[in-house]
C-alpha cells in the first residue's frame, strides 16, 4: 500500500479578525497510523485538520503530503483524494444513502451505476445493512448516519482520512461501537488517519499517537497513549488526561482467587486476565 | 340584471372571444407578457441572488435594492417610462421587470443562505468545486424558497400586467381601460374576472411545482410548500 505521511512545518493561522488559531505547529504524521489531535475548544485542532485538505490555508508555514506542499495542489483534486468525516455526517439530505456515498466517485467520473454498486459494498464494510441504501439520511439513526459518513469518506479509496469530532454527536454506547468499528476498519485498511477530538478517552482508544494541544495549537505533549499516561509532561497534560482521576489510578485486590482491578475509590474496573 | 350577471353574460358571448382583439387573443398576450417579464427578471435576479447567498457577500446591497424597488409605484414608473420610450410594449415590460425583481432576488438569496452550513462545508470538503456546490447542493435545497419568490413575482406581474394596456393595446387590461372610458362596467368587471382566473390558474401550477421541489429537497417529509 502507498504510504502517505503528512508533515506540518511551522504552520500558523491568523484569522482576519486577529484571532491566532494556530501559533507555530510542527508535527509528523507517519503513514498508516492514526494520530489523534486532542484539545479543548480554542486549541486550533480543527484548523490544523482543515489545513491538510486546504479547507484552511496556513498564514505561514506549510503542510506536506508525501513531501509535496499541499499549496501547490488544486484544492478540489486534493480534497477528492482525501476522505473527510465530520460530526453528524454532513450528509446531503436530498440524496439517498447510496448516492451520498457515491458522491466523490461520481464527481471524479465513475459511471453512476458502478459507483452505486461500490457504495453498496461500502455499506456492508462499515457494518450497515445494504437495504438502507435507498433511504434518505433523515431516516437513519445518528450512529447509522455517522457510519454512512465514514463510508462516503472511504468511497474514493483515499490514503488519508481526516476525521473532525466524528463521533461527537452520538450517545456513549454508540460512540464506543463506532470507535471499535474504526479500529477494525483501520486494521484492514491501514490509512493515514488524523482524528480531532476533545475526548481524551477517545484519543487514547483510537490513536496510535496522541497530540495534546494547548490554546493556539501549541503541543503540550505528543506520544503514545501509554507514554502520556505514564509520563505526563506537565500539570496541564496531567490535568487534561485526568492522570489523577480515580478511574486512572488502578490497583488490584484478590477476591476469591481472582485478581480484581479496582480504581482509587475501590470501585471494580475489571478482572485481571490470568 | 345586476352587474355581475351582465359581466358573465359579456363573457359568455362568443363574439367577444374570437378575433385579433378577442378574449382568447388577449389572454394569450397577457400570459405572454407575464412569462416574458418573469423570465427576463429571473435571468437577472436569480443568478445575483444565488451568488449573494453563496458568497454571503453584498447582502446589505441586495436588501436595500430590493426594498427600494418594492417601494416604486409601478403606475408612476410606467408613466415616466412611457413618456421616455413612447407608446408600445417597452415601457410596461420595463416597469414590470422592476416590479418582479425584488421577490425573485429575495427568494433566491434567502433560499441559498438558509441551506445548512455544515452540509455545504461537507460538500466542499469532499471535493466539490464551487459550481458543483451551487448546482448539486445549494440550488436543490434552496429550490422551494426560490420558487416561492418566482410564485410571488408571477402573481404580482400577472395582476399588474393590466397596466400594459395603458400605453399599448395589449393584454386583458384593455377591457379595464376601455370599460372605464365608455362606462361599460360589465366589460370592466369581465376583464377583472379574466385576470383573476388567469392568476388562480398560474398560482395552482406554480404551487404544485413548488411542492414537487419541496419533496425533492426534503424527500422524507411530505410537507406542504410554504404559502
Amino acid at each position: 500500500m502507498v504510504g502517505m505521511p503528512i508533515e506540518f512545518r511551522a504552520v500558523r493561522k491568523v484569522y482576519p479578525d486577529g484571532t491566532v488559531a494556530v501559533d507555530d505547529f510542527s508535527h509528523h504524521v507517519p503513514s498508516h497510523k492514526t494520530v489523534a489531535l486532542v484539545g479543548s475548544s480554542g486549541s486550533g485542532k480543527t484548523t490544523l485538520l482543515r489545513m491538510v485538505n486546504r479547507m484552511v490555508d496556513p498564514s505561514s508555514g506549510s503542510v506536506l503530503i508525501d513531501d509535496e506542499d499541499v499549496r501547490t495542489l488544486d484544492p478540489v483534486v486534493l480534497r477528492r483524494s482525501i476522505g473527510y468525516v465530520l460530526q453528524a455526517g454532513g450528509l446531503l439530505p436530498h440524496r439517498t444513502v447510496l448516492d451520498n456515498i457515491a458522491t466523490v466517485p461520481v464527481l471524479s467520473g465513475t459511471p453512476r451505476r458502478a459507483a452505486r454498486t461500490a457504495a453498496t459494498e461500502l455499506l456492508e464494510r462499515v457494518g450497515l445493512d445494504p437495504s438502507l441504501g435507498p433511504r434518505y439520511p433523515s431516516q437513519l439513526s445518528g450512529g447509522q448516519q455517522q457510519r454512512v459518513g465514514v463510508a462516503r469518506a472511504l468511497a474514493a479509496d483515499p490514503n488519508i482520512l481526516l476525521m473532525d469530532e466524528p463521533f461527537g454527536a452520538v450517545d456513549p454506547i454508540v460512540r464506543r461501537e463506532l470507535q471499535d468499528e474504526l479500529l477494525r476498519l483501520q486494521a484492514e485498511l491501514g490509512k493515514t488517519i488524523v482524528l480531532v477530538t476533545h475526548d481524551i478517552d477517545e484519543a487514547f482508544r483510537v490513536g496510535d499517537e496522541v497530540v495534546v494541544l494547548r490554546e493556539g495549537g501549541r503541543v503540550a505533549q505528543a506520544g503514545t497513549p501509554s507514554q502520556i499516561l505514564t509520563h505526563p509532561a506537565d500539570d496541564f497534560v496531567r490535568d487534561f488526561v485526568g492522570a489523577d482521576r480515580p478511574e486512572r489510578l488502578l490497583t488490584t485486590v484478590e477476591v476469591d482467587g481472582r485478581r480484581l482491578v479496582v480504581d482509587a475509590n475501590g470501585r471494580p474496573a475489571g478482572v485481571l486476565s490470568p | 340584471m345586476n352587474l355581475f350577471a351582465e359581466a358573465l353574460a359579456w363573457l359568455a358571448d362568443p363574439v367577444h372571444w374570437s378575433g385579433p382583439s378577442g378574449i382568447a387573443a388577449r389572454l394569450a398576450q397577457h400570459l405572454a407578457i407575464t412569462v416574458a417579464v418573469v423570465a427576463v427578471s429571473a435571468a437577472v435576479a436569480i443568478p445575483v441572488g444565488v451568488l449573494v447567498g453563496h458568497t454571503r457577500r453584498g447582502r446589505g446591497v441586495v436588501v436595500a435594492v430590493a426594498g427600494a424597488a418594492r417601494a416604486v409605484p409601478t403606475l408612476g414608473l410606467l408613466t415616466i417610462l412611457g413618456l421616455m420610450m413612447g407608446i408600445g410594449l417597452q415601457a410596461p415590460l420595463a416597469a414590470l421587470v422592476v416590479l418582479a425583481i425584488p421577490s425573485l432576488l429575495a427568494g433566491a438569496y434567502a433560499g441559498v443562505e438558509a441551506v445548512a452550513p455544515d452540509v455545504v462545508d461537507a460538500a466542499r470538503a469532499s471535493g466539490m468545486s464551487e459550481a458543483q456546490v451551487v448546482r448539486q447542493v445549494e440550488l436543490p435545497l434552496a429550490m422551494p424558497v426560490l420558487l416561492g419568490g418566482v410564485r410571488a413575482a408571477t402573481l404580482q406581474v400577472v395582476a399588474t400586467a393590466t397596466l400594459a394596456a395603458y400605453v399599448s393595446d395589449t393584454g386583458l387590461g384593455r377591457y379595464l381601460f376601455a370599460g372605464l372610458k365608455t362606462r361599460d362596467y360589465p366589460q370592466m368587471l369581465a376583464g377583472a374576472l379574466l385576470v383573476i382566473a388567469l392568476t388562480l390558474v398560474l398560482e395552482a401550477v406554480l404551487a404544485s411545482i413548488q411542492r414537487a421541489a419541496a419533496r425533492a429537497a426534503a424527500p422524507t417529509h411530505a410537507r406542504r410548500a410554504p404559502a
